[in-house]
C-alpha cells in the first residue's frame, strides 16, 4: 500500500488510472474501513493537498462548491445566505473534529443514504462535475447516485465539484436522530422554495436507496400557494403535503429505525419546512 | 516506507511501518506519544483530538502518511514547558472536571482548539465546541465549568 499526495487534480487521475487505486478525501469513511481491516487498498490518492478542488465562487449564475469543501467551509455566512439548506445541512454533520474533516466531493463519493448534503443537492438539482482520463463530463445528481453507497462515479474518475443555482425563497435542512450531533440521519429532508418559478423542492434522505424527490408533492403545494399575494397554502394543504411527501418514501426498516417511523418523520419535516415559506422560522 | 512527521514541533521519522496507519497509532505506538487517546478508533469519541496546521481533528481519521508536512500539535505540545499546565489544564483540576481521565487530553485539545477562535464563548458555543468529546463520568457539567473559568483566564492574562 502506498498514499500518493498528488497537488493538482490531472496528477490524482494520473494515480487513480493505477489499479486497485482508492481516493481519499476527509478520511471519515475510509479510514474508519481501514481501521477495521475492511480496506486495504493498494494505492491511496490523497486528495487534500489540491488548489483546484478547495473553496467555493460564483460561476456564471450559479453556485461552484469545490469537492473539497469541508462542512466547517460549508458554515461561511456568505454561502449560507446563498444556499442556507446546504448549511443548516453541514451543521448537522457529526462534531467539529468531522466537519473539519469531512468534504463534500467526501459525501459524494460514499453516497449514503443517510449523506446530509445529498438531499439538499437532490432539491437543487446540482450538477457534479467529474475529471477523468477523458477529460471532464458532468452528472446531474440524480444520475450521480445510483443506489446505496454507489455511484456512477468511474474508478478512474474524480469528483472536482458541484454546480447549484441561487434560488430566491425559503430553504430548510431538517433531519431526525438521536441528539443534535454525532448523528447519522434517520430521515432527513431538503425543502427549497424558489420563487421566480414559483415551485418548491422537497427531497428525503434515508427514506431510500438513493435520495429522493416528493415531486407530486411539490407540484401539488405549488399550486395551492398564493404567489401573488405571498401566502401559504392553508394548514389542512399543508396536512397534504406532508401526506403526499410520504408516499415518496421508499424506507427499509434497519437499526436506526423502521420503515413506519422514517416515511411518518419525512411528512413531518417536509410540512414543517413549507409552513416556513414566507415566514422563515428561528432555523438558523 | 519511512516518512517524516512534525508533531509539537519535533521532526520525527517514522520507519518501517504499514502506510495504513492512523495517526493515532504512529503518535502512540511509534513516536512515543501517549497522551491521545484510543476509544473508538471511528470518529466517534473524540479522545484522539489533535491539531493539524490549524485544524481540529480525531487521529483517528487521519492516515498518519498523509500528515507528511502538517504541523500536528498533540496534548503533549500545549504545555509551556514539561511539568507544566495550560490554563484550560489547571482549570480542568480546580473545576473536577478529571474523573477517570480517559477522555481528558481529548476535550484539552478541543477547549484549546475553541479558544484559539473565540476568548468568550457563549454556553451554546462550548457545547457545541466538545460535541464531538465522549465522557462517560462527568456528565459535562464540571467539563464545562472548567472552559468558562479557562475562557476567563485568557480574557484575564491572554494565554489558555
Amino acid at each position: 500500500m502506498t498514499v500518493l499526495l498528488p497537488t493538482s487534480v490531472d496528477a490524482a487521475v494520473a494515480a487513480l488510472s493505477e489499479a486497485g487505486a482508492q481516493p481519499l478525501a476527509g478520511g471519515t469513511d475510509f479510514v474508519v474501513e481501514v481501521n477495521a481491516g475492511h480496506r486495504r487498498p493498494a494505492t491511496v490518492v490523497a486528495l487534500d493537498r489540491i488548489a483546484e478542488l478547495k473553496g467555493w465562487r460564483w460561476a456564471g449564475d450559479t453556485l461552484w462548491l469545490g469537492a473539497g469543501l469541508t462542512y466547517t467551509e460549508m458554515l461561511d455566512p456568505a454561502l449560507a445566505r446563498l444556499i442556507p439548506a446546504l448549511t443548516q445541512a453541514a451543521r448537522t454533520v457529526g462534531s467539529p473534529q468531522i466537519r473539519n474533516a469531512g468534504t463534500l466531493g467526501g459525501n459524494l463519493g460514499t453516497a449514503s443514504p443517510a449523506g446530509d448534503t445529498l438531499p439538499v443537492l437532490a432539491a437543487l438539482d446540482a450538477i457534479v462535475e467529474l475529471h477523468g482520463p477523458a477529460g471532464r463530463r458532468d452528472v446531474r445528481i440524480q444520475d450521480f447516485v445510483i443506489g446505496p453507497k454507489h455511484t456512477s462515479l468511474d474508478a478512474r474518475e474524480l469528483v472536482v465539484g458541484v454546480r447549484v443555482p441561487v434560488l430566491r425563497g425559503h430553504q430548510e435542512f431538517r433531519k431526525v436522530g438521536v441528539r443534535n450531533a454525532m448523528v447519522i440521519a434517520v430521515a432527513s429532508m431538503a425543502f427549497a422554495a424558489d420563487e421566480q418559478s414559483r415551485s418548491v423542492r422537497c427531497a428525503l434522505g434515508a427514506v431510500g436507496p438513493v435520495p429522493l424527490r416528493a415531486t407530486d408533492a411539490e407540484q401539488w403545494l405549488a399550486s395551492r400557494i398564493d404567489w401573488d399575494h405571498r401566502v401559504n397554502a392553508s394548514p389542512g394543504d399543508l396536512e397534504r403535503f406532508g401526506h403526499l411527501v410520504t408516499q415518496a418514501s421508499r424506507a427499509i426498516d434497519d437499526h436506526r429505525g423502521t420503515a413506519a417511523y422514517r416515511t411518518h418523520a419525512v411528512g413531518v419535516l417536509a410540512r414543517r419546512a413549507a409552513a416556513h415559506l414566507f415566514e422563515p422560522g428561528p432555523i438558523q | 516506507m519511512t516518512y517524516r512527521l512534525t508533531v509539537n514541533g519535533t521532526e520525527h521519522d517514522v520507519q518501517d511501518a504499514w502506510i495504513g496507519e492512523n495517526l493515532l497509532y504512529v503518535l502512540r505506538e511509534r513516536l512515543g506519544l501517549p497522551g491521545s487517546k484510543s476509544g473508538c478508533e471511528q470518529g466517534e469519541c473524540g479522545s484522539c483530538s489533535v491539531i493539524i496546521s490549524g485544524v481540529l481533528k480525531c487521529a483517528c481519521l487521519v492516515l498518519a502518511a498523509s500528515a507528511v508536512g502538517c504541523e500536528i500539535t498533540t496534548v503533549e505540545g500545549l504545555q509551556p514547558g514539561r511539568g507544566e499546565f495550560t490554563a484550560v489544564q489547571d482549570a480542568f483540576v480546580a473545576e473536577g472536571a478529571v474523573q477517570c481521565g480517559f477522555c481528558t487530553p481529548g476535550l484539552v485539545v478541543a477547549v484549546h482548539d475553541l479558544l484559539a477562535r473565540n476568548s468568550n464563548p457563549t454556553e451554546i458555543e462550548l457545547r457545541e465546541a466538545i460535541s464531538g468529546n465522549l465522557c462517560r463520568c462527568t456528565g459535562y457539567g464540571r467539563v464545562l465549568a472548567a472552559a468558562e473559568a479557562a475562557a476567563e483566564v485568557l480574557r484575564n492574562t491572554g494565554t489558555a
